[in-house]
């Protein structure tokens, strides 16, 4: 927690989101390293996708600093934080209808690309050869998710699994230096839920950094490096999984509603 | 309904004419309406000076190739680069500042700026009617019975070229698969990346430019005076309805409908009911279907 500025890729800073008279996050403070796996559980209404919200750009803390590679994105859009290099995925899946899957995973190179209005509209040379180049990426990314064999279909044919894998898929296309993954393991069975721990890990691995919000006591515990533990808005728990496991704090917290049935 | 048929099947060569003549102003109306459709898919707004920036284009055509002889080709290019300018120049002045505007907010804009460009115009060019020569002489000739001048070539050719240059933006650039994320949705669209305001103002240049062209096109037809925006943009405004708001190609399957049924009253019945086609046509399709003919339900939030 000492000020190692190098290391730190995302800080938040006390932030507190109230609505009403009521504090749906109240003075968080943590911070995400680069290269790191970092967990966020808590109950059901902990908290946890506000806080996403508040990090990602979609809603404005009450009070509180939030800095991405130092720069402060309070008040920035989330198209600006995206391009920073942060990208999040939803806990319920918004693929674009009516756009195929390989399309939908091209939007996600929308940040990454140059060509503007007057090149596109005029069919440049040069806004061929990025439709191409986005092309080819879009398809390397489907080729590591296994879904290259469904590039051409539409988006909403795909069963539930794949689509969260879509949504992945995009989000990876962004290029991001961090993914907030909001549930990715939401709906998935045991052998899908097992695929995307591997998958995560290889994304770790290409140096992506990762936080993740998940039920999945299972994915959580197996893939975090440490894990903070969210209820009423407020961090009760932080820590190697393990120990956090332990913290009858949480146990309190998950007591009746998660840690005893969660599969492990 | 039945008259019409009956109609069509005795006169054989005026049905063909009436469907061809209805193309014509049909194919301006199909632009028109893509001019709405694009703006208010990106945006959420019904743009209702989208009118004027037809009224404008004819008007600086007259301008350039009338009064300052400037080839026909150049001045069209002329005067649809300036009102293009015009559109996206609002959207960076006036719409850009607002900090988080509602959409009514923008639509009340959008009206204010319709009265605004009339008034500028009847101040410019006074109260006239302007004639423009049409592109390539006015000699009609015969297709297949039917009587058409070689502008309505002019107009067939141009919208089909549109229609094909539009098609190519939205399925084969990034930027034209960013315009549609945004459409479908804008909460994802803004977190993979595609930024609302360059949307907003790509939307807002297009459908200038299309306004435009559909003036000065037609133009050489119907002639052009500081008013006929009001009425081109209610009729695109009707054809977007009718084919399904905000999805391009039922912009230009409502544009060229709007045109023959429109056409066809105007045969049947005195031709001073044709302009009332529109208006029942709206009120009938938003009581039956309003998502139009080939538009989907839209989602609630």
């Amino acid at each position: 927690m000492s000020g190692n500025g190098n290391n730190e890729l995302l800080k938040v800073e006390h932030v507190t989101k109230l609505f009403g008279g009521l504090a749906a996050v109240n003075d968080v403070s943590f911070t995400v390293n680069s290269g790191e796996i970092k967990g966020l559980i808590g109950p059901n209404g902990a908290g946890k996708t506000t806080l996403f919200d508040l990090i990602t750009g979609i809603q404005r803390p009450t009070s509180g600093k939030v800095y991405f590679k130092g720069i402060d994105v309070v008040g920035m859009r989330p198209d600006e934080i995206t391009s920073l290099g942060m990208v999040r995925t939803f806990q319920t899946i918004k693929i674009f209808e009516g756009m195929s899957v390989i399309e939908n995973v091209m939007v996600g190179r929308h940040s990454r690309t140059r060509t503007g209005l007057f090149s596109s509209g005029f069919l440049l040379p040069r806004s061929r050869k990025e439709e191409l180049e986005t092309f080819e990426h879009s398809m390397r990314i489907l080729e590591m998710l296994g879904l290259e064999t469904r590039a051409f279909d539409a988006g909403t044919n795909l069963p539930y699994g794949q689509q969260r894998l879509l949504e992945l898929a995009r989000a990876l296309a962004c290029e991001p230096e961090m993914l907030l993954l909001d549930e990715p393991a939401a709906g998935l069975n045991p052998y899908e839920t097992q695929e995307l721990t591997q998958l995560l890990e290889r994304i770790k691995s290409d140096g992506v950094t990762l936080l993740v919000v998940e039920h999945n006591m299972g994915l959580v515990m197996n893939i975090s490096d440490e894990v903070i533990v969210l209820d009423y808005g407020e961090i009760i728990a932080r820590g190697a999984p393990e120990e956090v496991q332990n913290d009858p704090k949480v146990i309190e917290a998950y007591l009746g509603s998660g840690i005893g049935n969660a599969k492990g | 309904m039945v008259l019409i048929i009956v109609t069509l099947a005795l006169k054989k060569s005026t049905g063909l004419q009436w469907i061809l003549s209805g193309l014509t102003v049909g194919s301006i109306y199909a632009l028109m309406a893509m001019g709405f459709s694009v703006i208010f898919s990106s945006t959420r707004v019904i743009n209702f000076a989208q009118g004027e920036f037809s009224m404008l284009g004819g008007m600086l055509m007259y301008t350039f190739s009338n009064r300052a002889g400037i080839p026909a080709l150049y001045s069209f290019i002329l005067s649809v680069l300036i009102v293009t300018l015009i559109g996206a120049g609002f959207e960076r002045l006036v719409i850009h500042p607002l900090k988080k505007p509602s959409v009514i907010t923008i639509i009340l804009i959008t009206i204010g700026l319709s009265i605004f460009f009339r008034a500028a115009a009847k101040w410019i060019w006074g109260t006239d009617t302007l004639a423009i020569a049409p592109f390539s002489g006015d000699k009609p000739f015969k297709l297949l019975g039917a009587t058409l001048v070689p502008q309505s070539l002019w107009i067939f050719g141009f919208t089909l070229l549109t229609v094909v240059l539009m098609f190519i933006f939205f399925n084969r650039t990034i930027l034209g698969k960013g315009m549609r994320a945004a459409a479908e949705n804008p909460e994802a669209a803004t977190l993979v990346g595609v930024s609302p305001p360059a949307t907003s103002l790509v939307a807002w240049t297009i459908a200038a430019a299309l306004g435009a062209s559909a003036g000065i096109i037609i133009a050489p037809i119907k002639f052009v005076s500081f008013d006929v925006g009001v009425m081109l943009g209610l009729k695109g405004f009707a054809s977007a309805i009718l084919g399904g708001l905000g999805y391009a190609p039922g912009a230009v399957v409502g544009g060229l409908s709007l045109g023959v049924l429109e056409t066809i009253v105007a045969g049947v019945f005195p031709s001073g009911y044709k302009d009332a086609v529109a208006f029942l046509v709206l009120v009938i399709v938003l009581l039956l279907r309003p998502q139009g003919i080939l538009g989907r339900q839209e989602k609630l939030e």
